[in-house]
């Protein structure tokens, strides 16, 4: 655990304040100049119950949680034990507990953590309006040496409705704290950064999936809710009718996913966000995009699988349905984000490729980076919009053929309101005109130039991230949410003298066999790195791609995020 | 279609694709299929601003015989396309159809929510009480002891769904009943549906002479109804209750919901919208 980051727990039941709390240590962490990630977990009640604001800081941006935290601040410790798994601690890390609050729940303790004792209820009492919260987010501030002025400012601001009695007790108990904390032992302090900062922005995944679409040209979404993807059509919600669009609540995922077809069918690109088992009801009419090749863009935010399983937590165990779950030979667009500022690019460049590839896209974000909000740099605005060829107006009236068998394999798309194009999309085989057909030669040309049109497609080099050493002879090879651990585990093996690199791939269907055997030049050993039980993403590798040498897999389910630290681990075995 | 032509007035027949249906001889559908044409051609629709949604079954077929926009998508989801396509491009025409199969058993639940959302589409469904393109089961609207089929050999058991009683119950704007023996009153009840704002239902009792020969008897056995359309959900509802199905030709209800509208006005660019974003912004 180096001086560059520190990482936080707040944790405390209902109502004790824990993720505002939170909210307001990001907030000020920002502008002190720093960078930030912050997930939360909580109980399964629908209000209240425990939860936990786990945070990580840093000088330089994160993507990910460290391999365990410096500090846990419980302002009780009312069921915090449900998440002792998710929160590791390590002797040297800090547990601050109210002396009043009781034991230290036994799984907690065991882990070994120093302990000091802050009476964050008996100090906010002796403050009129006072709060735990503030006082146990005053010693935090005061251990890992946030600039005092950068969270005045965040609570005068966030309490400006709540008129100057509020804020000057929220003040005095945050000072109180910072007081309380002298002689605290030592955790990391973060270095004070130079003014001014580089714009920065404070986003979640999902919110950032939103951006991007509407970056995109997304002007028609349907929306169902599904934990943990409500956010994405939330904050698309207000912001689609500003900029000429559309927001439906339908009445199911069935709807949603025919909806946004309908409204593409009409010329307007559309999206909806889904998690796994909304995703499992849409995959019949996924495939009726494939077939009719109308454009759509499904954003799905993993949660624990199968069935109802974790909706509140972090799994990438979609791959599998995500990539085969359509019903015949179905070719479609598979991505996958690579960090939560990257949740804003990849659905964007769905869009664009859905749009230009006149097919169905699935984006597999998760809820570790959908739900886990960040303060990033600045995300530049790029150049992808989605453009949909449409026919010349030159075609004679009664020759247009919708479904024409191009070198491409993308046919022009007329829309509604174009005379002298009128066609029926159907999810029958059919001929180039669009009429239904059964005939073999039929079926085989349409299926071909479905495919055509992906595989031949120039992806450029958006297909994977890739960092570490060019000519390295250990490559990871991850996705999505594990990008980041597996990034700064990368950045550790080549701090103590090792060299490797990360093949992080974004572009997981069609698959990119000719670029990622560029990738692997020179690589003979390969560590795939996943969240899922039966590795998945391994198998999908090892069902597609050659991969060189030896090859171990490091793969297990959610909730528990990979950490840097087992990535580490399995590459010492080649040390 | 070139300028000249939109000029001249289209008839029926310029509605017509030249695919040919798949349809057995005697099938209610035709009428149904030149009842559309007929009411497109009464309203000089120019056909590229006309848009027919379907779902699957023998009258799903309807959109490839039409000369306009069509949509044949998955069995049951045609009103979530045509919802879908209709609030994205309020200028269409959207018509809907489909039979009791597609649009009361599995696209159960988009029917009670289309008539409850109340877009602005017509929805004609071609009622036969049965799935033809299955080869004859029995479907919501089939009575409990039909048992001409083998997967119901002793009958449903069940009683038949009453379309349009929850079609009123779940806040449908227009409904009418007519028969595929009449195609001249079909294509007028669409020609109302059309310009009725909302959610129209016309449910046509359309007879499948190959797995319900005894329909043929239908022709016989439908009359006018005598009492006139109501704006009055209560006496649509005794009316409706009180039927025996076979009250045919006019609208029965049109109520005066404002239709749903989503309403878009770009006011912002993109990049505006960043700003929330911004730290300390």
């Amino acid at each position: 655990m180096g001086g560059k980051t520190v990482s936080l727990v707040i944790a405390g039941s209902g109502g004790a304040g824990v993720v505002t709390a939170g909210s307001l240590l990001l907030e000020a962490a920002a502008r002190a100049g720093w960078y930030a990630y912050m997930t939360r977990s909580s109980g399964p009640q629908i209000r209240g119950g425990e939860a936990a604001s786990m945070i990580r800081l840093a000088t330089e941006p994160v993507a990910s949680h460290d391999d365990g935290y410096h500090v846990l601040a419980a302002i009780d410790w009312e069921n915090i034990d449900r998440f002792a798994a998710e929160i590791p601690l390590r002797p040297d890390s800090v547990i601050v507990a109210d002396p009043d609050a009781g034991e230290i729940p036994a799984k907690i303790a065991a882990m070994g953590a120093r302990r000091v004792g802050l009476s964050m209820k008996s100090i906010a009492q002796g403050i009129e309006g006072g709060r735990p919260n503030m006082v146990a987010l005053g010693a935090i501030g005061a251990m890992i040496g946030l600039d005092e002025a950068c969270m005045l400012e965040v609570l005068r601001e966030h309490l400006r409705r709540k008129g100057e009695a509020a804020i000057e007790a929220s003040i005095a108990a945050y000072r109180a704290g910072v007081i309380a904390a002298e002689g605290f032992p030592a955790v990391p302090r973060l270095d004070r950064q130079e003014a001014p900062f580089p714009e920065r922005w404070s986003i979640t995944g999902n919110e950032a999936s939103g951006m991007g679409a509407l970056r995109g040209g997304v002007r028609f979404v349907a929306a169902y809710p599904i934990t943990p993807a409500t956010e994405v059509l939330e904050w698309l919600a207000p912001a689609l009718p500003k900029v000429g669009g559309v927001l439906v609540q339908a009445e199911d995922e069935l709807a949603s996913i025919n909806q946004i077809i309908g409204a593409s069918y009409g010329g307007v690109p559309s999206l909806t966000a889904t998690s796994g088992p909304g995703l499992a009801l849409m995959t019949e009419s996924l495939g009726m995009a494939v077939a009719a090749e109308v454009p759509i863009v499904v954003v799905n935010v993993m949660r624990g699988g199968p069935s109802t399983g974790i909706p509140t937590k972090s799994e990438q165990s979609d791959l599998n349905i995500a990539i085969y779950g359509l019903h015949g030979d179905a070719p479609h667009l598979v991505l996958a984000p690579t960090s939560v500022a990257d949740c804003l690019f990849t659905t964007q460049w769905a869009v664009h490729l859905a749009e230009a590839l006149q097919t169905a896209a699935i984006v597999l974000s998760d809820q570790a980076m959908g739900q886990a909000r960040a303060v990033i740099p600045r995300t530049a605005a790029i150049a992808f919009i989605g453009q949909r060829e449409k026919p010349e107006a030159a075609v004679q009236a009664g020759e247009y053929r919708r479904y024409a068998l191009t070198a491409s394999g993308v046919s022009p798309m007329a829309v509604p309101g174009m005379a002298g194009f009128a066609y029926t999309a159907d999810g029958l085989s059919h001929s180039e005109s669009g009429s239904p057909s059964s005939q073999a030669s039929h079926h085989g040309e349409q299926l071909d130039k479905r495919l055509r049109k992906l595989t031949g497609f120039d992806y450029g080099e958006h297909w994977a991230d890739i960092s570490g050493d060019d000519d390295a002879e250990i490559a990871i090879l991850t996705w999505g949410s594990c990008t980041g651990p597996a990034r700064e585990a990368l950045s550790r093996w080549q701090d103590s003298g090792g060299r490797a690199k990360v093949v992080a791939m974004r572009l997981l269907s069609p698959v990119q066999t000719d670029k990622l055997d560029a990738a692997l030049a020179g690589v003979r050993r390969v560590l795939v790195v996943e969240q899922t039980h039966s590795g998945q993403f391994h198998r999908y590798l090892r069902a597609h791609y050659d991969l060189p040498g030896e090859v171990r897999a490091l793969h297990h389910p959610g909730p528990l995020p990979v950490r840097p630290g087992e990535v580490i681990e399995q590459l010492s075995h080649w040390r | 279609m070139d300028s000249c032509a939109t000029a001249q007035k289209l008839s029926a027949k310029d509605y017509k694709s030249g695919v040919k249906p798949i349809w057995c001889a005697g099938c209610g559908d035709f009428s149904v299929l030149a009842a559309i044409t007929r009411a497109l051609a009464a309203m000089q629709l120019p056909p590229e601003e006309v848009a027919v949604v379907s779902g699957i079954g023998c009258s799903s077929r309807i959109p490839a015989y039409t000369s306009v926009y069509g949509f044949h998508g998955v069995h049951g989801r045609a009103l979530p396309i045509a919802t879908g396509l209709k609030l994205a491009r309020p200028d269409l025409t959207v018509l809907v159809t489909g039979g009791d199969g597609d649009g009361f058993s599995i696209g159960g639940n988009h029917f009670l929510h289309a008539c409850r959302r109340n877009v602005d589409l017509t929805y004609v469904v071609m009622d036969n009480q049965v799935y033809g393109m299955t080869k004859g089961q029995a479907s919501p609207t089939t009575a409990p002891d039909w048992e001409g089929s083998k997967l119901t050999p002793d009958g449903a058991g069940i009683n038949p769904f009453h379309p349009l009683v929850v079609a009123l119950a779940s806040g449908a704007n227009f409904i009418a009943r007519c028969s595929s023996s009449d195609p001249k009153n079909v294509a007028e009840m669409i020609v109302e549906g059309i310009r009725h704002p909302g959610f129209s239902l016309i449910q046509v009792l359309s007879p499948c002479v190959t797995f319900r020969p005894e329909q043929q008897d239908w022709k016989r056995m439908v009359r006018t109804a005598v009492v006139d359309c109501t704006d009055d959900p209560a006496r649509a509802a005794r009316r409706l209750m009180t039927d025996d199905g076979f009250n045919v030709g006019k609208v029965l209800y049109k109520g005066n919901r404002e239709p749903f509208r989503a309403e878009a006005a770009a006011s912002f660019h993109v990049d505006e919208l960043e700003a929330g974003f911004t730290v300390g912004g």
